[in-house]
């Protein structure tokens, strides 16, 4: 079993509730809010009208660049309104609203049946973007991206991320167990790309059903299995690489930089339908839990239904809510309410009652250590809070690492003090970066 | 919702809590760790209340209400939040007492407490930011300006040889005795003359573990602190390398430097036993040297601090004025947290050269 060395915690990690139940199919609800970000940069620009009669899986939004990713239709229907809303990271922001026609039909071309190993590299890579995949671990980085590093980067491994460190989600876990076959494809696929022969599934030993079933199907192909300690942070990007293969991605690089490239278990199965039945991003697997959810599930959602649409289909609330989180709720984000729209990186929903939500004030540091310890990173997390709080953020970035941050949480997680280190990182990191954009536009 | 944000579906009213990530927080708290602090003295508060009876517990009293009472007052004059709710005010309090004499004067322990609490702690800008133990400034600044009243040690009720039921049935009678600390007489007489005193070596050990003997509040007990030092350990409150590397460094320096024959020092011929466990070592390593606010923040930090207060500690008691070092020892070592912390921290994450790649 494989180990973090320093740092890290273990929260409770809330996982039975929906660990153990089939996913389930949530009806496409009559009115889809789909988002045009999907995806970490600009928006995808539309290219229906209002009025359009669109299919399911029709391109809708297109990214011009190639830097972003387009978005599809997720059922059949028309464009009933474009305007915003609720997106569960950016608050309201530009969507199309798809009003379902109730029949569900594919837009023809789709559904092929094709084998990736006909299928030549760029043609590969062109798919993958043209179907809008993104990576669906909650970072939304474009995957076609991803899979074509630049030529003096060289990769000699893929990993795959299977640990779902984050309390209460199950939906990756779910994925291996319901979708192995799909899953090993997509690795497959992605070796392929990257011409290489490596790689390492990391699944943590709190899911031994999915090591077991995962290393069987994985026999005679060139993919292992790494079994990682329950620990959080295990599934960040950098802790997974540096357990699994010891190097350490330089601090201000990218996975790449030593070689790695790390996908999440339900991006891959994304890739699989969409290279071999040539279906885009429109559906997945989002958990829904917490303790107020009267039956809390594992649900195959088209892309655009609200938190809302699948809260009721769980029997809705027992109790009063005090957040509502997008994400676990280590790092995911709390919400304004119910109306968001699930995107590609929604991995669950987490409802948290009001009991539940921690309200104590917090105090001056007490120099326990307790964060430094905890930190992953090697940082001195009550130092950076603390500069915050002065205003000295330049400081935080010059002489104590500010942007080797990964905004995990582990700090806030054991101060007994209940600061909100993270919450200060984040407006040092916000703070410095307007600092910059000023000090460019001044020197134009 | 504004009408004019052209949102297209009608927003819930709803009244969410909306903050930053983590949205989970671990049971600690600085409330309970304090308590928990508390309650790991519990034992050895307790024994010295029956050991040196209702003066004891008066000083306790005295020193406990003094430091809330000043704690209180210093925030409400500064229109701060009152905060003696924590329980820190409580164990600095507790902690002072314990530094101190049964049977001193009431005045010396409260104004130790205003010292304590009033000047090491609040002019500092309250818990977090002091850099100096509290409890041991107000103990330095009594034992200055009370020397005489500060080393008039009270005997024990149990009585130098050992009789616990003798004792109980004594403890009506308030009648403490002027008597010295075993550290205080190996200063003055030597060796021989305090094994003599306690009637045999080991009869010496034995009693210094139970604390049947003359010293301030809570040297007396080596037992019941190490159980309260043991209950902070399994609650990774400490860590256990600090009393280790401290009471460690003290019985090594002492066996190797501190051994007389005749007058004249011989190496290796020291007592480290009879050093480790009388005193305030005790006491001091396991609930002063790993105050969190005035130590390192590290665990390589904080075993350099341990090493640094048991030289001091073997420094002063071997060759300073006093019988007694570890309170001037952690003091000393305080001042020195903010270096120690500015050069000893974790390593950064990526700061390791790339491993070599076929
Ligand atoms: S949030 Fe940042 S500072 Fe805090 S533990 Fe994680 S990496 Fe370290
Ligand atoms: S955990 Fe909190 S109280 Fe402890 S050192 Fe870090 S910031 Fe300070």
């Amino acid at each position: 079993m494989l180990k973090i060395k320093k740092g890290g915690v273990h929260p409770q990690d809330e996982k039975k509730s929906t660990a153990g139940k089939k996913i389930e199919f949530l009806p496409v609800p009559s009115r889809l809010f789909i988002p045009l970000r999907q995806h970490i940069g600009e928006p995808a620009v539309p290219v229906v009208k209002v009025g359009d009669i669109v299919k399911k899986g029709q391109m809708i939004a297109e990214s011009p660049d190639g830097r972003g990713t387009p978005v599809h239709s997720s059922t059949s229907g028309k464009v009933a309104e474009t305007g915003n809303c609720m997106h569960p990271i950016y608050g309201l922001s530009p969507c199309i609203v798809i009003e379902s026609d109730g029949l569900d039909e594919w837009q023809e071309n789709l559904l092929t049946e094709r084998s990736y190993e006909n299928i030549n590299v760029p043609e590969l890579i062109d798919i993958i973007f043209k179907n809008g995949i993104v990576g669906m671990g909650g970072a939304a980085f474009p995957t076609h991206i991803k899979l074509s590093p630049p030529k003096d980067k060289k990769i000699d491994m893929l990993i795959v991320n299977g640990a779902e460190c984050e309390p209460y989600l199950t939906s990756d876990y779910r994925m291996m167990i319901e979708f192995p076959d799909e899953i090993i494809k997509g690795i497959l696929i992605v070796m392929k790309i990257l011409n290489i022969n490596k790689c390492f599934i990391g699944i943590e030993d709190n899911k031994p059903e999915a090591i077991r079933l995962m290393t069987e199907k994985c026999k005679g192909t060139p993919i292992q299995v790494a079994e990682l300690e329950t620990r959080y942070p295990q599934g960040a990007e950098k802790m997974m690489i540096k357990v699994i293969t010891g190097r350490e991605v330089p601090s201000g690089k990218l996975p790449m930089d030593v070689g790695c490239v790390v996908q999440n278990v339900s991006t891959l199965k994304a890739v699989t339908d969409a290279v071999e039945k040539n279906i885009p991003l429109i559906e997945r697997v989002v958990t829904v839990a917490g303790k107020t959810v009267q039956s809390p599930k594992n649900l195959m959602v088209r892309i655009g239904s609200t938190f809302k649409d699948m809260f009721e289909y769980c029997g809705g609330f027992s109790g009063k809510n005090g957040k509502i989180i997008m994400g676990g709720p280590m790092m995911g984000m709390a919400q304004v309410n119910v109306d968001s729209a699930v995107i590609k990186a929604a991995s669950g929903i987490v409802a948290i009652a009001e009991d539940d939500v921690d309200y104590q004030t917090e105090r001056a540091c007490i120099r326990c250590g307790r964060c430094v310890e905890a930190c992953t990173m090697g940082l001195r997390p009550n130092i950076l809070s603390i500069l915050s709080e002065k205003g000295q953020h330049q400081t935080a970035q010059t002489d104590y690492d500010l942007m080797d941050c990964v905004e995990c949480g582990c700090c806030y997680y054991v101060c007994p003090a209940r600061r909100t280190i993270v919450h200060y990182i984040r407006q040092s990191k916000a703070k410095n970066s307007m600092l910059r954009a000023a000090s460019k536009t001044g020197s134009k | 919702m504004d009408p004019k944000d052209n949102s297209v579906n009608k927003q819930t009213p709803e009244r969410l809590i909306v903050t930053s990530s983590p949205h989970v927080h671990d049971t600690e708290s600085v409330t309970k760790i304090m308590w928990i602090v508390n309650l790991a003295l519990l034992p050895a508060v307790i024994f010295s209340v029956i050991n040196f009876g209702l003066p004891a517990l008066i000083t306790m009293l005295i020193c406990i209400i003094g430091s809330v009472a000043c704690e209180a007052a210093v925030q409400y004059w500064r229109k701060k939040e009152i905060t003696v709710r924590d329980g820190s005010a409580v164990l600095t309090g507790l902690l002072l007492a314990m530094c101190l004499p049964a049977g001193i004067p009431w005045y010396i322990p409260l104004i130790g407490s205003f010292a304590a609490i009033g000047i090491a702690k609040h002019t500092m800008g309250g818990l977090g930011h002091n850099v100096f133990n509290p409890a041991h400034i107000g103990r330095a600044f009594v034992m200055a300006s009370y020397p005489v009243a500060m080393t008039t040690w009270a005997v024990t009720r149990i009585g130098m040889k050992g009789d616990f039921a003798g004792a109980m049935s004594k403890i009506s009678s308030l009648d403490a005795v002027t008597g010295a600390t075993p550290l205080g007489i190996l200063k003055q007489q030597g060796y021989r003359a305090l094994v003599d005193s306690f009637g045999g070596q080991a009869a010496m050990y034995k009693s210094l573990l139970i604390g049947n003997r003359g010293g301030s509040l809570g040297e007396t007990s080596a037992i019941l602190l190490l159980l309260g030092g043991f209950v902070l350990i399994a609650k990774k409150y400490i860590k256990w390398q600090v009393p280790v590397v401290m009471i460690g460094t003290v019985g090594l320096l002492t066996w190797i430097l501190g051994g007389k024959v005749d007058g004249k020092v011989v190496l290796f011929t020291g007592d480290p036993i009879l050093h480790m466990i009388s005193g305030g070592l005790i006491i001091g390593a396991f609930f002063m040297a790993t105050d969190m606010v005035t130590t390192p923040m590290t665990t390589k930090g904080q075993i350099l601090f341990a090493a640094g207060c048991g030289v001091i500690t073997v420094l002063i008691r071997l060759y300073g004025g006093y019988p007694e070092g570890v309170c001037y020892s952690i003091l000393l070592m305080n001042a020195f947290t903010p270096l120690i912390d500015r050069y000893i921290f974790p390593k950064k994450f990526g700061s390791i050269p790339e491993p070599a790649r076929r």
